[in-house]
């Protein structure tokens, strides 16, 4: 990619050229940058992120249009691994704290974030509610991001896997829809799938087909909350993304996720070293 | 819309180019934006005005490059160019791919303007 366009995040602003100077006159100059517009977002990101691996919290950043079953993906989790696994939640939402309630309702500690007319949550706003939370207390933290399919892929938080939601009654060409999104993510999840047989229009393959066409390299799963198979390969990937990453965390590696706009870290996840 | 806090995270970038050049006036921005960046040219032209207002950068004029897609085939090792929601091989039509172009959000150049020379 560096070739082409030089976003190789590469040395400090350098002067270009000096004009001559003119007296009385200003002067002008032309400063080479290429930065990456929201380095400060990445960098309070990288602060996120080594606050979680000192505590050795595997936090996941879940993104999907409005009603795809996020926080219900949630609940059951909770139900199912609540005694096993210490949850914490941070809830993005503009309004409201309904979905805060309704992870405090399952006994797991819960911090709603409100954006206002915010379309996304960025690192500065989960930074904010990761002090209200005793990261020393988790194993894994779900940062639920605000619904849209848009905006959210855009801004690091710190997380350490992305996971998109694509439900069932949205339509199995939302992917092709909105590639940017879901390129983003290491695992996506095909929910509401107890709906496939009242949705005929759903083919799980063409979803799966979309995928393969935007790049997508990750893990794909097809699901319902109201559990079942789907449900419990779901929680497998889960205990072993812990898993792997208390063992990353212990070799004093960290992972980040694939984040659109960052040129350089993006074909895979990549694999990094602990910032402190 | 979520333009708008690019272009504050830009105009923060450009605030803080400025300050280490001892700027007087940021003439003109240049911005690369890619297919695949998930940042709309259009909407960040739009937004600019309205992040930029009462700062140093206020009358500067951004300028919006715009970076298509570029991939690479993982088989047959061909460029090639391709739709953001279509990475496949120009070539041999091949899905595993990597993008090699496309995904950027980046700040390039700062014209700015500095204080008038002193006469010796």
């Amino acid at each position: 990619m560096c070739q082409d366009c030089g976003c190789s995040l590469g040395p400090p602003a350098q002067r270009a050229k000096q004009p001559e100077a003119t007296q009385g006159r200003p002067r002008t100059e032309v400063i080479e940058v290429i930065t990456a517009i929201l380095s400060e977002n990445d960098l309070t990101a990288a602060h996120n992120r080594s606050h979680f691996d000192s505590q050795k919290v595997l936090a996941l950043n879940l993104m999907s249009s409005p009603g795809a079953g996020k926080t219900s993906l949630l609940e059951s989790t909770i139900h199912a691994l609540g005694d096993e696994l210490r949850i914490g939640v941070i809830e993005g939402d503009l309004a409201t704290e309904n979905d805060a309630e309704r992870i405090r309702a399952c006994g797991v500690p819960a911090v709603q974030i409100t954006t206002g007319n915010a379309c996304h949550l960025d690192a500065a706003m989960v930074h904010d509610a990761v002090h209200e939370l005793k990261l020393a207390d988790l194993d894994v933290l779900f940062i639920e991001n605000v619904g849209n399919l848009v905006c959210p892929a855009s801004f690091d938080l710190g997380q350490h896997r992305n996971i998109t939601l694509l439900s069932v009654p949205e339509g199995d060409d939302k992917p092709a829809k909105y590639p940017v999104m879901f390129r983003a993510a290491d695992l996506a999840l095909i929910t509401k799938c107890d709906l496939l047989a009242y949705i005929e229009e759903f083919k799980p393959q063409r979803a799966r087909d979309a995928l393969e066409r935007i790049g997508f390299g990750g893990t794909i799963l097809e699901l319902s909350s109201r559990g079942g198979p789907g449900f419990d390969a779901w929680l497998s990937w889960l205990k072993e993304e812990i898993l792997s990453h208390h063992q990353r965390t212990a070799k004093g590696r960290t992972l980040a996720p694939r984040i659109q706009p960052e040129g350089a870290m993006l074909h895979s996840a990549a694999d990094l070293p602990l910032s402190r | 819309m979520h333009e708008l806090s690019i272009c504050q995270a830009l105009i923060g970038q450009v605030e803080r180019v400025a300050r280490e050049n001892e700027a007087q006036r940021v003439v003109s921005i240049v911005v690369v934006v890619g297919a695949l960046s998930g940042v709309e040219p259009g909407l960040l032209e739009r937004a600019y005005p309205l992040a930029a207002h009462g700062t140093i950068a206020e009358q500067a004029a951004l300028v919006v490059e715009r970076m298509p897609v570029r991939v690479k085939c993982r088989q047959c090792a061909a460029e090639s160019d391709a739709e953001s929601n279509r990475l496949l091989c120009g070539e041999c039509g091949d899905w595993q791919v990597d993008v090699t172009a496309g995904e950027e959000l980046l700040l390039r150049r700062v014209e700015i303007e500095t204080a008038l020379e002193p006469v010796h």
